[in-house]
């Protein structure tokens, strides 16, 4: 029988440690929606959602409250639109019709989220998927809850240069069609190498083509609950460290599992996957950043911060793995910028550079993260730095993920103010040296071999 | 059996257990388990109850706890049992 010690640990973990579960996501595919008419099309979907998730809310709701654990985002992801919008859709502004069909819908029902405004594009682009890619800076204009990511390359299949070329523009100009709001349409804007199919987090959770017809994923969290295990073996060797870890983690990931559980069987919707990631906040506490400064950096961005990163992210899936059914996703720590407080310190105290986060990202989910740069960087340079991203995750066979925001107006010193779980960010520095010969040869990198691994 | 742990976390006052223990009574609640401690000054109580014959469902059961707390100072928790179990049994 449980014993006094452990409801008070865990106890501990919710009030104190910021123990939450981040996210119960429902997967919806939507390919059943597709018709040749713009209307019905967006009926259909706009029907499907509600009704599928009419109940998600309050059973998140319900849940949170019967086993006293915050359930902190109920999100929906969908089939990526460019799919379902492909028989229907003969201009960008079609699509941005169903964005705002979609955007209705998720307010019907209560998500704060809703994702898979998307294109798979990792080998080439059908004409379909093009004019959503050309749709996505006035969707991310005219809608509140929508995320839209797209994914320009695999281990597979290599990097489909000529959409990372593209995507450098349409990151411009969702930049500068939300520039009212410090280019906010941005942070609801990544691109992507490598997707999961079933990643139940923002922005890039998308529903793919392999999933059944629903899903619940669930995507755990608690870099607070990992930072205060740590704290009480400040001495410790590594082997001490490690299973510390993978011990916080595992417990982390039952609740997650009972939750996704507990959610599959109040909806009658079978259980995807648990998506092991330490996901910060910018709420005191609830950093990723603190736990690297724990295992021993002085901030984020010193030497040795991507072998400490490499650790805790393995530790974490350690632990994580034995403590669920099924894991997929993203699985891993997220290192975003503005969502972290002790990375936005990193930053500021000049220990953390966009090429170190590039270091980090090589040994970690997800990618170059909700970071700020100046508004003036030309459309080849962020090409470019997606293409840098996308050829560690296509050849160290991992997703990597690139979401950055030229903040219009805005320069180095600056700082910029997203809000809520998007926190805020001071403007980092990019490297000035032209990328423009590169990402404008168009065309593909072939997909890497994959024998001779050194 | 539903079985659900309450908990009561706060500075010991005189008849917290008595104004918990009665509530539970009134409503049909068994009590099949009862530990407390004191930690950091603190008065920390665990009770496993069984819900079955409960007459009031889960959520009302967990304000009008919570608001026994809040009227004693203290603080009174209801979470399904399930949580605990799956965090530290395997």
């Amino acid at each position: 029988m449980i014993n006094l010690q452990e409801v008070i640990e865990t106890n501990k973990m919710i009030e104190q440690e910021n123990l939450d579960v981040r996210t119960i996501t429902m997967g919806i595919s939507l390919l059943d929606c597709a018709d040749k008419d713009l209307t019905v099309t967006c009926e259909k979907i706009y029907h499907k959602i509600t009704t599928l998730a009419r109940d998600l809310v309050k059973t998140g709701e319900d849940i949170a409250k019967e086993f006293g654990i915050p359930i902190v985002n109920k999100r929906i992801s969908i089939t990526p639109i460019s799919l379902v919008g492909s028989a229907c859709c003969r201009i960008p502004g079609d699509y941005v019709q169903i964005a705002k069909t979609l955007d209705k819908a998720a307010k019907e029902v209560g998500v704060n989220f809703l994702g898979g405004y998307s294109a798979v594009v990792s080998k080439g682009m059908t004409k379909s998927d093009e004019l959503l890619i050309r749709s996505i800076p006035m969707a991310m204009a005219c809608t509140e809850r929508i995320c839209s990511s797209v994914n320009v390359g695999s281990t597979k299949t290599g990097i489909n240069m000529d959409a990372v070329r593209l995507m450098g523009d349409i990151i411009k100009q969702t930049a500068e069609e939300t520039k009212e709001v410090d280019s906010l349409g941005c942070a609801k804007l990544v691109v992507l190498c490598n997707a999961p199919d079933d990643n139940p987090f923002m922005a890039g959770a998308f529903h793919g083509v392999s999933e059944a017809d629903a899903i619940i994923n669930v995507g755990v969290s608690g870099p607070g609950v990992v930072k205060y295990a740590l704290e009480q073996i400040p001495d410790a060797n590594f082997e001490l460290l490690c299973e510390t870890i993978k011990r916080t983690a595992f417990k982390i990931t039952r609740v997650g599992q009972l939750v996704a559980q507990e959610a599959s069987r109040r909806l009658g919707i079978p259980f995807g996957i648990i998506d092991l990631s330490l996901a910060p906040t910018p709420a005191i506490g609830d950093s990723v950043a603190d736990i690297l400064k724990c295992i021993g950096v002085e901030h984020p961005g010193a030497p040795g911060t991507t072998a400490a990163l490499a650790l805790l992210n393995d530790q974490v899936k350690k632990g994580g793995v034995m403590a669920s059914s099924y894991v997929g996703g993203l699985s891993g720590a997220f290192i975003p910028v503005s969502e972290d407080q002790g990375m936005i310190d990193a930053v500021e105290a000049g220990a953390l550079t966009i090429e170190k986060l590039e270091a980090m990202t090589c040994v970690c989910s997800v990618g170059l993260d909700m970071i700020a740069i100046p508004g003036d960087t030309p459309a080849t340079t962020i090409a470019g730095i997606i293409a840098d991203e996308s050829a560690i995750g296509m050849v160290n066979q991992k997703t990597t993920a690139v979401r950055i925001i030229p903040v219009v107006g805005k320069t180095v010193g600056d700082t910029v103010e997203f809000g809520g779980l998007l926190g805020y960010a001071p403007i980092m520095p990019v490297n000035t040296f032209s990328s423009q010969r590169f990402v404008d040869r168009g065309g593909r990198i072939p997909a890497p071999i994959h024998s001779f691994k050194n | 059996m539903t079985r659900a742990i309450i908990t009561v976390v706060g500075k010991d006052t005189v008849g917290i257990i008595a104004k918990v223990c009665t509530y539970l009574a009134d409503n049909e609640i068994n009590i099949l388990d009862i530990s407390q401690t004191i930690v950091q000054e603190f008065f920390n109580m665990m009770m496993i109850v069984d819900l079955t014959k409960s007459v009031k469902a889960f959520d009302v059961l967990s304000d009008e706890l919570a608001k026994i707390g809040v009227d004693t100072g203290v603080q009174v928790k209801c979470q399904l049992e399930d949580i605990f179990d799956k965090m530290h049994r395997i």
